[in-house]
């Protein structure tokens, strides 16, 4: 069998088209499940289980299954029932683009919300007892030293979490979505040459992901500034 | 007890494929990451090279489309490679195979880091003292150095089974009959997406509570050395 | 940590992996459905594949006197499947088109198709004008192809995997209308509980839709399978087959 990357070029625009789809996929999901997660993260933080418990439960279901499954509970499952066909939330489950949406930004809260959590708890104790000791306000406190310090820490893992939703997006294409992945099925269905166009996908998401990799090593540059120019030295091994 | 119009047994079956292709593709990957790390700690360049075009393609590349390309384009591939030795018969890769390749090749990708980690985190007064005790290079590696890999890299690479365990659910695009699989079937032939999509997933989710428990054992045991006052 | 134990474990799991990827003999003939399109092929509850499309495949087996051995794979891989070798042919309710002969070869037909729409009860459509309506199909069908050819400016098209959700969706109210092949509807407006909700709109068109079993470009299967149809078309098997699935002749 031999390959025929013609047909790259030829489809090029609409894998452009599929590529616009994902992006606005992305980053919807990626602030909506920010905004989510910040709530959920503070909750899990608190020591009383009345308040950490619903959180918990919430982050373990989300981490502990498939996405896939996830996405087809929202899409095909909740369909499923009268009720929810004749509430108020129908015109918005009706869509796909909107199923994926609330799947995907539930899911990524999940992840998110463990990752603040884990910068919250990583900001040292002597931190917030020196603001105590310069006599800020709590306010001031959050607002100038703990969560600046907080969302330095978070910026790694948060670029990660991007990336992962990324790739995750491709699961749009399972409920009709025409994203990079889904176009590009669609496209297969025409052509049948399945190797060259997947190939051309995955560059294409290879390409993104490496631009939102070079973006987080900026910010985090700028962010980590006051670290000043020592820089930390990584011994070099034998 | 559940009514799940008699597809209960389907879904059982469908959970021990799910668990098999997870352990494949588990063995599969951490040998991939122990290479994937030496290559990449090794001074020779066309090895790290490598290493971090693998870790760089697979890591930027959605899951589902690996394996999608995996299914379709690896015949294509191994039949190019065979019939160079000479080799002209069919050789299949079914979707089992090539749910294991591509989720062994993703697996491997981020266990790479995780390893390298562990390698790096290993003080090197530990091979001079192996080195000075007159041991031979492979002796050090399993005796001093691998198991303190293991214990180091084990939370890291327990956490990637559970994503492991959960992507293993893509392969059932390919048509591997796993539980998503016959959860699919089921619903196609029962009209009940809600009740056997929430099945499968605390299916998952138990299978993920059971390699939680599992991981932490280990990693209790891996430790012990250390704890022993 | 007991690496020699270790060691073992991972050598028999990579020996199970490894003999998953065998080598195929060359004398099975392995046949490809999609097993979600009932009756045509569909699943049962034991996880076998059924329907007309399999009754038909084991009858001409039987005739060829071949070793035959029926898998699935999901529609829009069946071609693509088949081109790399991962089965030798094709039964899967699937049309002679013309941008597949490019691809594939076909057999003479083996029933004749149609395609016709597919809407609630009590609604009615111009169906010369589906401006603005959301129309469902599975990807990669004949009826895919129709509406992209015909109304992908003007209506806003929804493609699925499989015919099952093109269903699921019809139901839950997210397509104004679907089109797909005239038989499995039929056979689903029978079957599924929802026929007094749902009914065929217009008349089915594409009538010329021949159904037929794809094999590899210039493989000799091609000349077995018409010598076998023509066979159990002449002994009766055929008519048999029919009659389980439809009150009428399909051929």
């Amino acid at each position: 069998m031999e390959l025929d990357f013609s047909v790259v070029i030829e489809y090029f625009p609409r894998l452009l088209t599929g590529t616009w789809m994902t992006i606005k996929l992305v980053l919807l999901s990626i602030v909506l499940g920010a905004i989510v997660a910040l709530p959920i993260a503070l909750a899990r933080i608190s020591k009383n289980w009345f308040i950490s418990g619903v959180p918990f439960a919430f982050i373990f279901f989300f981490r502990g299954t498939p996405l896939l499954v996830q996405i087809f509970l929202v899409y095909y499952g909740a369909s499923q029932f009268e009720a929810v066909r004749e509430s108020f939330l129908w015109p918005m489950l009706r869509e796909p683009f909107w199923c994926a949406i609330i799947a995907f930004t539930l899911n990524t809260s999940a992840y998110t919300a463990e990752i603040f959590r884990g910068a919250i708890q990583a900001i040292p104790e002597g931190e917030v007892e020196a603001c105590k000791v310069m006599g800020m306000t709590k306010m001031q406190m959050y607002h100038r030293i703990l969560l600046p310090r907080a969302f330095g820490i978070v910026l790694p893992a948060y670029g990660n979490e991007i990336i992962l939703m990324l790739k995750a997006s491709a699961l749009a294409s399972t409920i009709t979505l025409l994203d990079l992945t889904g176009m590009a099925r669609t496209i297969i269905a025409r052509t049948y040459t399945p190797i060259e166009i997947f190939l051309a996908a995955g560059a294409i998401y290879l390409v993104i992901s490496i631009f939102v990799i070079y973006i987080f090593r900026l910010i985090e540059k700028r962010q980590n500034r006051y670290l000043g120019t020592l820089s930390i030295k990584v011994p070099d091994k034998g | 007890m559940l009514d799940l119009h008699g597809f209960g047994d389907q879904l059982l079956q469908g959970a021990g494929i799910t668990i098999q292709l997870a352990l494949c593709s588990l063995v599969v990957g951490l040998i991939l990451g122990l290479l994937g790390a030496s290559a990449k700690l090794s001074h020779i360049k066309p090895l790290q090279w490598i290493a971090n075009f693998y870790t760089t393609i697979i890591r930027g590349v959605p899951e589902l489309l690996t394996v999608l390309i995996i299914y379709f384009g690896a015949t294509t591939v191994l039949m190019a490679i065979a019939g160079v030795f000479g080799y002209e018969e069919y050789i299949e890769i079914g979707p089992f195979a090539a749910g294991v390749t591509a989720l062994g090749l993703t697996f491997g990708a981020y266990a790479t880091e995780v390893f390298r980690g562990a390698l790096q985190a290993i003080p090197k007064g530990q091979h001079e003292a192996a080195i000075a005790l007159g041991m031979h290079p492979r002796r050090k590696f399993f005796r001093i150095i691998l198991p303190q890999v293991w214990r180091v890299a084990l939370p890291g690479i327990g956490n990637l089974f559970l994503v492991l365990l959960k992507d293993t659910a893509l392969v059932s695009v390919v048509g591997l009959e796993d539980i998503m699989r016959k959860a699919n079937v089921a619903v196609s032939n029962t009209k009940e997406p809600f009740l056997f999509y929430l099945v499968a997933a605390f299916m998952y989710l138990a299978l993920t509570i059971v390699s939680m428990v599992v991981v932490h054992y280990l990693e209790k045991r891996a430790s012990r050395g250390l704890t022993r006052g | 940590m007991n690496l020699k134990k270790l060691a073992i474990s991972s050598a028999v799991l990579l020996t199970a992996a490894a003999s998953s990827l065998s080598v195929n003999a060359a004398d099975t003939v392995r046949i490809a459905t999609e097993g979600a399109w009932a009756p045509f092929n569909y699943i049962d509850d034991n996880g076998k594949p059924q329907g007309f499309d399999v009754d038909i495949a084991w009858a001409l087996c039987e005739k060829m006197e071949a070793d035959c051995k029926v898998v699935t794979q999901d529609w829009d891989g069946l071609i693509p499947g088949l081109k790399v070798r991962k089965f030798d042919a094709i039964i899967a309710s699937m049309s002679i088109t013309e941008e597949r002969l490019r691809q594939v070869d076909f057999t003479n037909k083996y029933y004749s198709g149609g395609l016709r729409y597919l809407a609630p009860k009590g609604k009615e459509f111009d169906l010369e004008k589906l401006d603005g309506k959301v129309i469902g199909a599975q990807r990669a069908t004949l009826a895919a192809q129709y509406l992209e050819d015909n109304l992908a400016d003007t209506a806003t098209l929804k493609f699925y995997d499989t015919q099952d959700s093109v269903y699921l969706d019809l139901v839950a109210g997210r397509l104004d209308i679907v089109l797909s092949d005239e038989l499995p509807t039929y056979d689903w407006l029978k079957t599924s509980g929802n026929g007094d909700a749902f009914e065929f709109k217009g008349n089915s068109f594409k009538k010329e839709d021949e159904i037929g079993i794809a094999v590899r470009k210039g493989d000799d299967l091609k000349e077995k399978f018409n010598k076998a149809l023509d066979e159990i078309i002449a002994d009766g098997t055929y008519q048999k087959i029919n009659a389980k699935y439809f009150p009428f002749s399909i051929y």
